[in-house]
């Protein structure tokens, strides 16, 4: 198979807008003849629905919650970047692109970025057009602070909640089209498989959460937003529905899925603290501004922090990143944290955890102007917690948060297969092998904003699809599989929850595809999930019924789903013989024990086409080619 | 320091909407301390479904308090005993050994139950859909900075913004008003610039829409400010109503 990823030609500024003029339109008349289902709500799929509705095009918009304002997108904390050079420090569009693609690894396309860095200006106006109630200056214009990975301050923010003001912009959009019947939404439905005929992706079906009905639903083209797959790691900052299925079931029916293995794992989480756990809470990264990194430096040291004399303590991170030092990238301070705590210097009750630690800043500026910056992180500590980050220094561990493969698409957003667009976290288009923080706003919002109403035009202006009605054949196949898969799940009755199943599924990506891989630990982790996989088809129990509410279905749907992703990951881990971003394979590390590429071997995308369950996939690799920047070793030192 | 206590649960049991519902005696034992109140009915869900019986449906998803999703009422709270904390944020060290704990879903005739502690929470949709909204579709908007607007209106504007629609006021309330809800939005979208042109408009449509969704009325009990987990003011009640009655007498608005 031949990747197209159909990048216009011409100098990089030019390309987007040359596209734009090249892209077939569709007549203002015509649009309302055209059904879109948007699959999501959260900023990509919110932001889409409303978009095109606003166009004319009728939209169909489905959701797992009970309303589109729940989307995950809503947890996001630290804000949203753009090159709007405000604060006249140089930024430019140019630099926002670059810092991007150097944050990424050198591993995404330089098109899809640029453009990404283009229109994230037009991101805040428009928001600010919504009404949503960004940070200002006291002259009342829009405020700006600095974030990892750059040198100039272009986030903008709504306190410590800017994932929930954009998305309930968004939201407020999507609300106005439904109001004038532009757009049907869909809440609490499940989508269970894409519908594809002759090569076009023409519907989906997906389960109704309440009713327990398998519904189906045809439509001109459809657009998945349906986020990451973090919680394949069973604990992550995820929410607790934020799942895999829909874009699998994409791969089975021959979507090709791009980099899988490339995985965040955010450095400053709230430790494990029992078994029990059903998630971890994330620590903006704002407070490594401040904040110093620590463990004892005897191992095995079990004294309370405030009884370990400054001479014993090991500031890990400022040793040996001078210039950087508690502020080196995630996936850096991430390694670290990992590598002292297998050393035995870990702290805590588990020993799974580093000292954040707040009291020099705290005896520098007085513990008023550490309220001021961090007071909210703080008492949302204290709560998960109940310890007093103002007199005991935090525990800090690292945590999966966010993943930047996804399915493949090209220039237009659209996978291999026509019809089926892929936006937000859900695709693997502009973050590279490593995302930089606030950059998932604003790509997510890029792609529903301001890319997706011109290329889903270029797309249906320019090919012909036959009339399709939910009784066509396909509709029927996929509503017969799906039924049968449910009542499979339903009739195990085995000994064991689908919960406690996905909780070791988490331990064995954790302990040999998490933050550092090998590969003979790859190799058994295939092995153990291959495992585990069948005994979950023999073992696990789930109970209740398909005709009604029942969670404990939807969670073994996806559990089913992550149990075959988990090994997709891992054979793309297995194949990726280099370290890059947040992928770390132990084999390939330059003497200081950092990530070391290979450009030569590896700067492409790795997308795998599924050949059938009892078949390895195959790899298509799509070269990547850097006409604008200069490949570097990324050094911290 | 973490510890295990022993609770037992009286929870509210309701198949569907027009099945009765009652209270169910469960034991949760060996529940650690430091659990969030979520993984405490997880882990008595884990026991239900080995037992071979059905266990609780309940609302959650972010569980980290900002997607409004769960909530119930806990021993005659919404969201529990802590104050500004949603139901996921609650954490066991709050109860004590031999504690009895009753766990009830929000109660208004405007969310009908789904099954057990679910409801439709769908009215709220209903409301931001009458009127919610600046009326800006994507592309058309002037530089952000056009609009110069004062610190302290961009943060009371925030304080309205915070709202996570979970429910909560409305279940608090003896009338089941969605007053605090609604007032937040119409607030937000009244202090701003950008909302002043559709203010009459939406102040009237919104207020109207929550009397035909069968939400109660105010009467100051001020039970729905006690509950939010985002302390949202009732001063934004009071800028609902300015707004409304600006809107009935003097807007051009009929």
């Amino acid at each position: 198979m031949q990747l197209h990823a159909k990048t216009p030609s011409g100098p990089l500024a030019e390309k987007w807008d040359k596209h734009r003029f090249e892209l077939k339109l569709v007549n203002p008349a015509n649009k309302r003849k055209y059904t879109i289902i948007v699959v999501g709500t959260g900023l990509a799929g919110g932001s889409a629905a409303a978009s095109l509705g606003e166009l004319g095009y009728y939209v169909k918009n489905f959701c797992i919650q009970d309303s589109p304002r729940r989307a995950h997108s809503i947890a996001a904390q630290g804000g949203i970047n753009a090159a709007k050079n405000y604060p006249n420090d140089g930024d430019s569009i140019w630099r926002l692109f670059y810092d991007t693609i150097k944050g990424g690894d050198f591993r995404a396309r330089e098109a899809n970025v640029y453009r990404l860095a283009q229109v994230s200006n037009n991101i805040i106006d428009h928001c600010v057009a919504q009404g949503i109630p960004f940070a200002r200056e006291y002259g009342g214009l829009l405020a700006n602070r600095s974030f990892g990975g750059a040198q100039v301050s272009r986030t903008f923010y709504a306190r410590g909640q800017t994932g929930q003001q954009l998305l309930l912009g968004a939201y407020s959009s999507l609300m106005r089209q439904v109001a004038v019947g532009q757009v049907s939404m869909f809440p609490r439905r499940e989508m269970l498989d894409i519908v594809v005929v002759n090569g076009q992706t023409r519907g989906i079906v997906v389960r109704n959460l309440i009713t327990g009905e398998i519904e189906s639903h045809a439509a001109d083209a459809v657009v998945l937003c349906t986020g990451g797959y973090a919680n394949v790691f069973y604990l992550s900052t995820n929410a607790m529905a934020s799942n895999v299925s829909a874009t699998f079931r994409a791969y089975k029916k021959g979507a090709l899925f791009a980099n899988p293995c490339y995985t965040q794992i955010h450095p400053t989480c709230i430790p494990v603290h029992g078994t029990y756990q059903s998630k971890l809470t994330l620590m903006s990264e704002s407070l490594r501004n401040d904040g110093r990194v620590w463990v004892p430096k005897t191992p095995g040291d079990k004294r309370p922090p405030n009884q370990i004399p400054e001479s014993e303590r090991d500031y890990y991170l400022e040793e040996k990143y001078p210039s950087f030092g508690n502020l080196v990238p995630r996936d850096v301070a991430s390694r670290n944290a990992k590598a002292q705590c297998d050393m035995g210097k870990g702290v805590g009750e588990t020993g799974f955890a580093v000292y954040l630690d707040f009291a020099d800043p705290i005896k520098r500026d007085g513990k008023e102007v550490i309220q001021q910056k961090y007071g909210n992180l703080f008492q949302m500590y204290e709560k998960i917690t109940a310890s007093n980050p103002y007199e005991t220094p935090m525990m800090i561990y690292p945590a999966s948060h966010y993943v930047m493969g996804g399915l493949w698409v090209d220039y237009n957003l659209m996978s291999n297969l026509d019809g089926l667009f892929v936006m937000g976290e859900a695709n693997f288009s502009d973050h590279g092998a490593n995302r930089l923080g606030a950059s998932a706003l604003m790509q997510g919002l890029a792609d529903g904003y301001f890319v997706i109403p011109y290329t889903i035009g270029g797309y249906l202006a320019g090919t012909d699809r036959p009339e399709i009605t939910t009784d066509h054949p396909a509709f029927k196949e996929a509503t017969h599989y799906m039924t049968e898969r449910t009542r499979k799940l339903l009739s195990i009755n085995g000994k064991r929850t689908v919960d406690d199943i996905h909780r070791q599924l988490g331990h064995i990506l954790w302990e040999y595809c998490g933050m550092s891989r090998n590969d003979d630990g790859l190799l058994k982790a295939r092995k153990l999930i291959q495992e585990l996989r069948e005994e979950f088809w023999k073992n696990a129990r789930v109970p209740g019924s398909s005709e009604d509410f029942n969670q404990s279905l939807e969670r073994a749907g996806r559990v089913a789903d992550f149990l075959e992703f988990a090994e997709l990951l891992v054979i793309d881990a297995f194949e990726r013989k280099e370290s890059c971003g947040g992928h770390f394979n132990e084999a390939y590390q330059t003497e200081e024990h950092e990530a070391m590429r290979d450009d030569e071997n590896f700067c492409h995308v790795a997308a795998w086409e599924y050949k059938g369950d009892d078949n390895d996939p195959e790899l298509h690799k799509e070269p990547l080619v850097f006409e604008n920047v200069e490949l570097t070793q990324r050094s911290y030192k | 320091m973490t510890k295990s206590i022993n609770i037992t649960l009286k929870v509210w049991r309701q198949k569907g909407l027009h099945v009765k519902g009652g209270f169910e005696t469960y034991p949760a034992t060996d529940i650690s301390t430091d659990m969030s109140f979520l993984e405490m009915i997880d882990v008595v869900n884990e026991q239900l479904t080995l037992d071979g019986k059905d266990p609780i449906a309940f609302d959650h998803d972010c569980r980290e308090g900002i997607c409004g999703m769960c909530g119930a009422v806990i021993n005659g709270r919404s969201h529990g005993p802590e104050k500004g904390t949603t139901l996921c944020q609650l954490h066991m060290r709050h109860f004590s050994n031999g504690d009895t704990i009753v766990i009830e879903p929000w109660r208004a005739k405007a969310f009908p139950i789904v099954k057990d502690l679910v409801v439709n929470r769908s009215a709220f949709d209903q409301i931001i859909l009458a009127g919610g909204y600046i009326s800006v579709n994507t592309g058309g908007a002037p530089d952000a900075n056009s609009i110069p607007i004062a610190q302290e209106i961009a943060e009371l504007a925030m304080d309205a913004a915070a709202c996570i629609g979970c429910g909560a006021c409305v279940a608090a309330c003896p009338n089941a008003s969605a007053m605090l809800f609604t007032g937040a939005k119409i607030s937000q979208l009244a202090l701003l610039p950008q909302g002043k042109p559709e203010a009459a408009n939406r102040a009237l449509a919104m207020v109207r829409k929550m009397d035909e969704l069968c939400f109660g009325n105010c009467s100051n009990e001020r039970e729905c400010e006690a509950e939010c987990p985002k302390e949202i003011s009732i001063s934004n009640i009071a800028r609902l109503n300015r707004e409304f009655i600006e809107a009935g007498l003097v807007s051009a608005v009929k």
